[in-house]
């Protein structure tokens, strides 16, 4: 940790940017990275309780069998919202406010290649959710088919389909945009000496999800584009009386939609890179397999969207080969899970909040893994389809897999954000329990998926009747522990221990060289980096 | 290593955004992509737009039995009951048929339909040959009129042996825009 070389740099650089704005303007004006980073976490977040608000508006009607609190239109507009706020304003813009923060610090950059394009990447995303949320408010209601939006479901419902389409195209020039300046960064920003295998997992693994997003967003915005001009414009993209066929949305959509879930994914696979190492006195074991891990998965992500859609009537042979497909993916996935688990083999483990998170992730998106498996199957695939247990598999490996890591990744690096040490003592006590009632709220809904309970419907059989009252009690418990977390982050902010620049015992990496909290300007003068600065230095090469 | 890594970011900028752009156009590539995927597989159960010429010197195969079954669906906006006149016919592949469907207008007024075919299993398909279709045009009924409408079709002899059972559905849908120009001409 000789981090001497580059600490002088970058003492006291707050003060030589000094004409900056003030107020509402400080932030609205903003081209730093580090404030911009904190504006995409404080968004997410907001979109994280209005999302997980209308979860559970879904699991109370879910509470008993029969219609008591919403009506069943209603209710198809909370499980698409829902959908679509926890999707694209909680977890891609919380990966994206990571990365704004940590990867320039990470790389020895001094901001984002593009700051005043970054600027605009976030302000369009209040505009984008504005959009989409106000629809619940218009005479036909918000939209109801689905966050996929297959027709011709999504065609038959009101004319606010424009607004949320218009909203996915914001979106979707919001993602890129961040993508572009990413991969801009990394590519062009990079302290002298910090090559590609010396970067951090985190940097590689968003590296990797930016080049999806660039390939994806784009299809999502010609798959939506279409479904406009069909609803407005007299098109016959997927209409079949015109000639269209609304088998092929699905297939543009999940051509969008299979990567789109490892975008939401390998940040958190990097994070966890990140803070099992650290926590585990050790480096990361197998770190050029894991960066070749992450590109596997990248690309095995295009090859198989159409195990999402098995059901809709397809050729033997293409059933097998998206079959066999997707079981590949296990394997690179599988070389992650391994290598985590040898980083902490013979290590000086402790277990703070952060690691915490981080092993309840390495286990439980393990569940959501072995689920995804089953679902690969065909046979089993005819049988589960539309169930819940879908819905168990992919809140596994979204809520205990990518929301664990992103708050994995805010205990991890809220002492360099803030300056002060958040209350270890409640943060405990939210990994515990988050970690016991997300269990609760989703692991008996593999049981109704398996029993046959179909998702998105507002009422169910009677015999359903226990395993979903016990989810709801899951489900409310571990939402408004949530608010837990909210406090954590307040307390933290106004005030607390101070932190070192290093903050943890363990903690490689050119973040932890600058002071604590990160002053608005670092890097002015680009570190050195060498393989004793290097989080990763694996033993094979 | 002195020189600074940091190098002017414009170049790969462009080349992203040309990549976003790209991609964008590709999305719309899939549509004619899957249709001609669609119309060499088979896949989708897609018959052709017009007429087939067929020979029928070729030798009809009278040792093969296939079983044709005929299904119809009305989709909701259309006013109109359309059923098959037999539910299946046994065939002998290379031979022509004909069967008849019935159609009826329920409204009070004159409505254009449009039927779309589909043929299950899809790679029978393209083994599927119709010579004569309603489905080739749109349909015009009065109100109250009712119409027999033929399909006539030859199974090629060279659908797999594997196949002994083929189902030709119609959905047939109101044409909204033609039913309204229709209704302001009179």
């Amino acid at each position: 940790m000789s981090h001497e070389t580059t600490a002088h740099n970058n003492d006291s650089h707050d003060d030589h940017h000094a004409h900056h704005p003030t107020g509402l303007a400080r932030w609205v004006f903003s081209t730093n990275h580090k404030e911009i980073g904190t504006m995409y976490l404080v968004f997410s977040l907001i979109m994280f309780l209005v999302g997980g608000a209308m979860a559970l508006v879904i699991r109370a009607e879910l509470f008993a069998p029969g219609l008591q609190l919403v009506n069943p239109e209603f209710f198809n507009q909370m499980t698409t919202m829902h959908a679509l706020v926890m999707i694209f304003g909680a977890v891609m813009p919380a990966f994206v406010g990571l990365a704004n923060w940590m990867v320039p610090l990470m790389i020895g950059a001094p901001d984002m290649a593009l700051p005043r394009m970054n600027n605009w990447s976030f302000w369009i995303l209040p505009f984008a959710f504005t959009l989409l949320l106000m629809t619940l408010f218009m005479p036909s209601g918000g939209p109801a088919s689905g966050w996929t939006l297959y027709p011709p479901l999504s065609l038959q419902g009101g004319n606010s389909l424009a607004f949320v389409i218009l909203a996915i195209h914001l979106m979707g020039i919001s993602s890129i945009m961040g993508a572009i300046n990413i991969i801009a960064t990394i590519l062009n920003m990079r302290a002298p000496g910090m090559t590609l295998l010396r970067m951090p997992l985190f940097v590689w693994t968003w590296l990797i999800t930016a080049f999806l997003l660039i390939a994806v967003m784009p299809v999502l915005a010609g798959a939506v584009t279409m479904l406009l001009t069909d609803r407005f414009f007299g098109t016959s993209f997927f209409n079949a009386a015109g000639g269209g066929d609304p088998v092929l949305y699905q297939h543009i959509f999940w051509f969008f939609g299979h990567p789109e879930v490892y975008i939401l994914i390998l940040p958190a696979f990097g994070i966890v890179s990140e803070i099992i190492p650290t926590f585990s006195r050790k480096r990361l074991f197998g770190y050029t397999s894991m960066v070749y891990a992450t590109a596997s998965i990248a690309f095995l992500s295009f090859i198989v969207w159409a195990h999402h859609m098995f059901t809709v009537g397809m050729p033997l042979g293409a059933m097998l080969f998206f079959m066999y497909a997707t079981m590949v993916i296990a394997v690179p996935t599988g070389v992650k899970i391994f290598n985590w688990i040898a980083t902490m083999w013979r290590g000086s483990m402790t277990f703070e909040t952060p690691m915490l998170f981080a092993l309840g992730f390495v286990v439980l998106f393990t569940i959501g893994g072995l689920s995804g498996l089953m679902l690969a199957i065909v046979p089993a695939n005819f049988q589960y389809h539309d169930t819940y247990f879908v819905v168990a598999h992919f809140h596994y490996v979204l809520v205990t897999g990518a929301v664990f890591a992103i708050m994995a990744a805010v205990y991890y690096w809220l002492p360099k954000w803030t300056g002060h040490m958040y209350n270890e003592k409640l943060g405990k006590i939210h990994f515990w329990w988050s970690t016991i009632w997300v269990n609760v709220l989703f692991f008996p809904q593999h049981y109704l998926g398996l029993a046959g309970m179909p998702r998105r419907i507002p009422d169910y059989a009677v015999q359903f009747t226990e395993f979903n009252m016990i989810s709801s009690i899951g489900g409310f418990m571990y939402g408004f522990g949530q608010l837990l977390f909210v406090y954590i982050i307040w307390q933290c902010v106004r005030g607390g221990e101070k932190a070192t620049a290093q903050v943890w015992e363990g903690a490689r990496g050119l973040e932890w060289t600058v002071p604590s909290p990160a002053p608005l300007h670092t890097f002015d003068t680009p570190p050195v980096v060498d393989d004793s600065v290097a989080v990763h230095k694996d033993e094979l090469t | 290593m002195t020189a600074s890594t940091r190098k002017k970011p414009w170049q790969t900028v462009i080349g992203l955004t040309m990549m976003a752009v790209a991609m964008f156009g590709f999305g719309y590539l899939l549509v004619p992509l899957y249709d001609k995927f669609c119309e060499i597989t088979g896949i989708g159960g897609r018959t052709a737009d017009g007429p087939v010429q067929v020979e029928l010197s070729d030798e009809i195969n009278y040792d093969r039995k296939v079983r044709v079954q005929f299904v119809s669906t009305v989709n909701s906006g259309l006013p109109w009951r359309f059923e098959p006149t037999q539910r299946f016919m046994d065939v002998h592949p290379g031979k022509l048929y004909e069967t008849m469907y019935v159609a009826y207008n329920r409204a009070d007024h004159p409505v254009i339909a449009q039927a779309v075919p589909s043929v299950s299993p899809g790679r029978a398909s393209l083994f599927f040959n119709k010579t004569e279709c309603f489905c080739f045009t749109e349909q015009l009924l009065g109100a109250g009129e009712s119409r027999d409408m033929p399909v006539r079709f030859v199974v090629d002899p060279n659908l797999p042996e594997r196949v002994e059972l083929v189902t030709l559905s119609y959905i047939i849908y109101k044409n909204d825009e033609a039913t309204a120009v229709l209704a302001a001409v009179n």
